[in-house]
């Protein structure tokens, strides 16, 4: 119980803030937190809250996996990479080949997703292909 | 004849005070009185009770079976309960976290790190251990996919923050 004691004031907020089908265990010294939070700022507020406790995550006491509800197939979503073009590829990782490219700031839709961290997205210019969902931000 | 109903009479006069001064003594405790105290306390006012006579029915989830008896113990130290049923039920233990096995892990570890050259990771027995260099904010990033691909822990500790 001492890892939710120590992380109660981030727990508490993800109560708070509406974070659905939450689910915090602690097992084997390490606190797993898993939830959808309602909005993009819902799950960057929790971050910003785990990065106050425990300072640049070096403890590496918690595993925290917040996806973002609006992320749903037909949404629309900004590439939010920090500068560069998204690659838009065939299958789901990097070993996969170039579908295309997204440019920074441009906003794709979302039409499926493989997993969390690849998602199935057409361009306007209608390229079809897996972008790394880190780099694809829901449009609020 | 008139001696005997005198002594029934007197009898008689005697239960009637007797039970007016048992009664007049003991204040009586209603059942909303219970209710009210089961209520304000705030370790049970997330139950449901039912009282009648003196007799409480507790209702309702608690985590696991020492509060379930700690919460029946709690009512039944309240004046004028005579009787409690537990009814409480134990919530069911939460599932176990799923751990991904090492390959998914170790290819999407791969993905993860494919924009930050400093940073290299292993992976063993859904442990992923984190090392090389970056900034503040990469890594902060880098940690959100990393915890995304559901590992057994992040082990930054080999990992030098600029």
């Amino acid at each position: 119980m001492a890892l939710q004691d120590k992380y109660k004031p981030l727990v508490d907020t993800a109560k708070a803030s509406g974070v659905s089908n939450l689910q915090v265990r602690e097992q084997d010294a390490v606190l797993y937190i898993d939830g959808v939070a309602p909005s993009g700022s819902v799950k960057d507020q929790l971050w910003d809250i785990y990065g106050r406790i425990d300072p640049n995550f070096l403890s590496g006491d918690v595993v925290m996996n917040i996806n973002v509800a609006s992320a749903v197939a037909g949404a629309k979503v900004k590439v939010t990479t920090d500068s560069s073009n998204l690659n838009i590829r065939k299958g789901p990782g990097t070993d996969q080949p170039l579908a295309g490219k997204a440019a920074h700031g441009e906003v794709v839709t979302l039409i499926s997703k493989a997993n969390d961290q690849w998602w199935l997205v057409r361009t306007d210019a209608g390229v079809e292909g897996y972008g790394y969902a880190q780099y694809l931000t829901p449009v609020e | 004849m008139k001696r005997k109903l005198r002594g029934l009479l007197q009898v008689s006069v005697y239960v009637a005070i007797a039970s007016l001064w048992l009664f007049s003594c003991k204040p009586k405790i209603t059942d909303q009185d219970i209710e009210a105290k089961i209520q304000s306390n705030s370790a049970l006012s997330h139950l449901s009770a039912t009282v009648k006579d003196g007799v409480v029915t507790l209702t309702g989830e608690c985590k696991d079976e020492m509060e379930k008896s700690s919460c029946e113990a709690a009512v039944k130290s309240i004046a004028g309960v005579k009787q409690v049923v537990n009814n409480l039920t134990v919530a069911p233990p939460p599932a176990p976290v799923e751990i991904a096995a090492d390959d998914p892990l170790t290819k999407g570890v791969t993905d993860a790190l494919k924009d930050f050259p400093g940073v290299m990771a292993t992976v063993k027995d859904g442990v992923i251990t984190v090392t090389g260099e970056t900034t503040s904010a990469d890594w902060k990033k880098i940690k959100m996919s990393l915890d995304g691909l559901r590992p057994k822990k992040v082990d930054p500790s080999g990992l030098k923050i600029k």
